[in-house]
Order: C-alpha cells, then structure tokens, then sequence
C-alpha cells in the first residue's frame, strides 16, 4: 500500500463526489472517481506498479468494506414490518431471474458478435 | 471482582477499537469458516460476520451508532475501493471494447429485469404500493438507488436495507446459479453479477477472476445509471 497512491485513489474521489454534487448526475462520486482514474489509466497508457499493489490490497478485502453496512440492516430489519414474505420473495426471485437473464443474454450475444466481426 | 469488569465493559462498548476489531475478527472467522467448508458460497464470509456482530450487538445491548463509531473506518474505504475497480477494467479494456454491442443490450434488458420482475412478483404476493416503489431500484449501489426511492415516492431507508439484502442474496446464490444454467464465459458472470446486485457481488466476482471482477464492477457503475434513467420512467407510465 503506497501513500502516493492512497492519495491518488482519495484525490479521484472527492473529484468525483464534487462532479456529482455540481451537476446533480445520478451517479455515486465514487463511481465517476471510477472514471476518472479510468482516463487516467488511459492517458497513462499502463497502471503503474504501486498502484497496482494498492488497488489490489483495497479490492481483495472488498467484501470486508460491505460488513458495517450489513450490520445496518439489522437494526432496520423491523422496517420490512408485516411485508417481511412479499419482500423477501420478490427480492430472492428478482435477484436469481436478473442473474440468469442478464448473463444468459451476454453469452449468446458475445457469441453472435463474435460470429459477425469473424466473417 | 464483577464491579471491575463492568468497568472494563464499559470503557470498551465506548471506545471504537472495539467495533473496528470486532469487524475483522468476525471477518476473518466468517473467512475461516468459508475456506473449512471448501468454498460453500452458502457459508459467504460477509453473511457469517453480519450475523455474528448483529448477535453480539443483541447480547450485549449494544445500539447501532455505537458500533458503528469503530466499523466507520472499515466502511469509509468503500469509497477509495470502488475508485480502485478502474483498475482491473483498464487492464481488461480490449475485452470489455469487443463486447460493447453485447453490453449494452444486457445492461438495458438486465437492468429492467431486475426492476420489473421485484415490482411483479412483490405485487403478486400482495406488497403495498409504497414498498413495491421502494423494491425498484434496489439493484443500484446505495446512494443512487435511495435518491430513485424518493423520487418515486418510495421509502429511502427502507431501499437501503433491500439494496444490501440484494447483495447478500447475488453474491450468496450467483456463481452456482450461473453454473447450474451452463454459464462458463467469466465476462458475462461479472456483468450479471454487478447488474444485478451491484458491489457485495463485484466482490465475490473479484474471487472468480479478474476478467469477471472488471466486468461486475463496470456493469456496477453503468448500472447505477442505467436505474436512475429507467425506473422513473417506468414509473410515470404503470403508476
């Protein structure tokens, strides 16, 4: 984890949130942060090695990051009240056909494209 | 003797070492437990910590906002985390290029999906109006989906909490539902993993490759988008 790069990654963020703030788009500052340095990465033309390792780091604990928010819910969780089934059901049902369309349908059009740009 | 250890106890339920120590403590058991049961996604390491901290927190009496003075420092990284996704998506980016055209249709068709079939079925099984708005845009990343929520008309805090259990449920059941239907190509299992349920599956897609972690974070991101612009207008015209 390189200071120089902690930074850098703190630097793209408040750019972002202040992008998000000052044109209203409905997208996260972390999420255009994600852009930013995505242009960089571009402009760069390669990711440098420290930033590599500090990126890394942050990103093989992701699912750590989610725990505290998690937690949360807990103490929320009255908040489904008598909705508690209709909820659950749509959440669990939504969820699993989302996945199974979502990557069913890029399968077969990765393919089919693929087929286009080869002939 | 008991005088003194509720002394202690009460210095430490106060201090945020506790809640920031006891987060990775029951991380890393939740890792623990994971990696003895040869990777059973059923036994996902986030699930396992959050039950055993809303157990402790229970027990011991102890209020959210307290915990959460420690667990803050773990959360705040969220942030540099998610700028951090550029770079798995830089270092895939000739992949991600050749698949624009597939990408874009499933991030539209994905995205409607996900919002239409949770107002369906939670409307078939006789949810109220307001938690069917609330349940919409639950597949976008937090901020993003509790801003359409009250646009809309639905209940902020309570897209919150379906966000989060949205995640849970795409990282907890995505990968073998994906192998049960024949889903080998790891760019389509990141993009459905992040369409879906946003950055708790990203990180699971980050476990299976770093081709489907760009691919989750990417679809993250557009996702957010793709929610904001559909979902209210799907609203102004079914309601």
């Amino acid at each position: 984890m390189e200071l120089g790069f902690l930074t850098l990654l703190l630097v793209c963020q408040l750019a972002g949130e202040i992008i998000a703030v000052a044109t209203g788009l409905p997208i996260p500052g972390p999420v255009i942060g994600m852009a930013l340095l995505f242009c960089g990465l571009a402009f760069h033309g390669a990711v440098p090695d420290g930033l590599q390792a500090t990126a890394g780091g942050l990103l093989k604990h992701l699912a750590l990051l989610f725990v505290p928010a998690g937690v949360g819910i807990m103490a929320h969780i009255t908040l489904l009240a008598d909705e508690g089934w209709p909820i659950l059901g749509a959440l669990l049902g939504s969820t699993v056909i989302a996945i199974a369309v979502t990557a069913g349908l890029m399968q077969v059009l990765s393919r089919i494209f693929r087929r286009g740009s080869a002939e | 003797m008991t005088a003194d250890i509720e002394e202690v106890w009460v210095y430490l339920a106060a201090s945020p070492l506790t809640g920031l120590t006891l987060t990775l403590l029951a991380y890393q058991a939740g890792l623990w437990l994971y990696d003895k049961s040869n990777a059973n996604a059923l036994l996902n390491p986030v699930l396992i910590a959050i039950g055993m901290l809303a157990g402790f927190l229970y027990l011991t009496d102890t209020d959210y906002a307290t915990y959460f003075e420690g667990a803050q420092f773990v959360h705040f990284l969220l942030g540099p985390a998610t700028v951090a996704l550029a770079v798995p998506l830089y270092r895939q980016f000739t992949l991600v290029r050749q698949s624009a055209p597939a990408l874009v249709t499933a991030l539209v068709v994905g995205s409607l999906t996900a919002a239409g079939s949770a107002v369906a079925i939670g409307w078939a099984l006789g949810a109220s109006e307001r938690t069917l708005l609330s349940l919409a845009p639950k597949s976008a990343t937090t901020p993003v989906a509790m801003g359409i929520a009250e646009k809309i008309g639905g209940i902020p805090s309570l897209t919150a909490v379906l966000v989060i259990l949205t995640g849970i449920i795409g990282a907890v059941l995505g990968t073998g539902l994906l192998k049960l239907i024949r889903i080998h190509d790891h760019k389509a299992t990141g993009f459905a993993l992040g369409v879906a349920s946003h950055g708790i599956a990203t990180a699971r897609a980050l476990q299976v490759s770093e081709v489907a972690g760009a691919f989750s974070g990417l679809a993250m991101g557009l996702n957010a988008l793709a929610t904001a612009l559909l979902v209210p207008l799907l609203h102004r015209i079914f309601f």
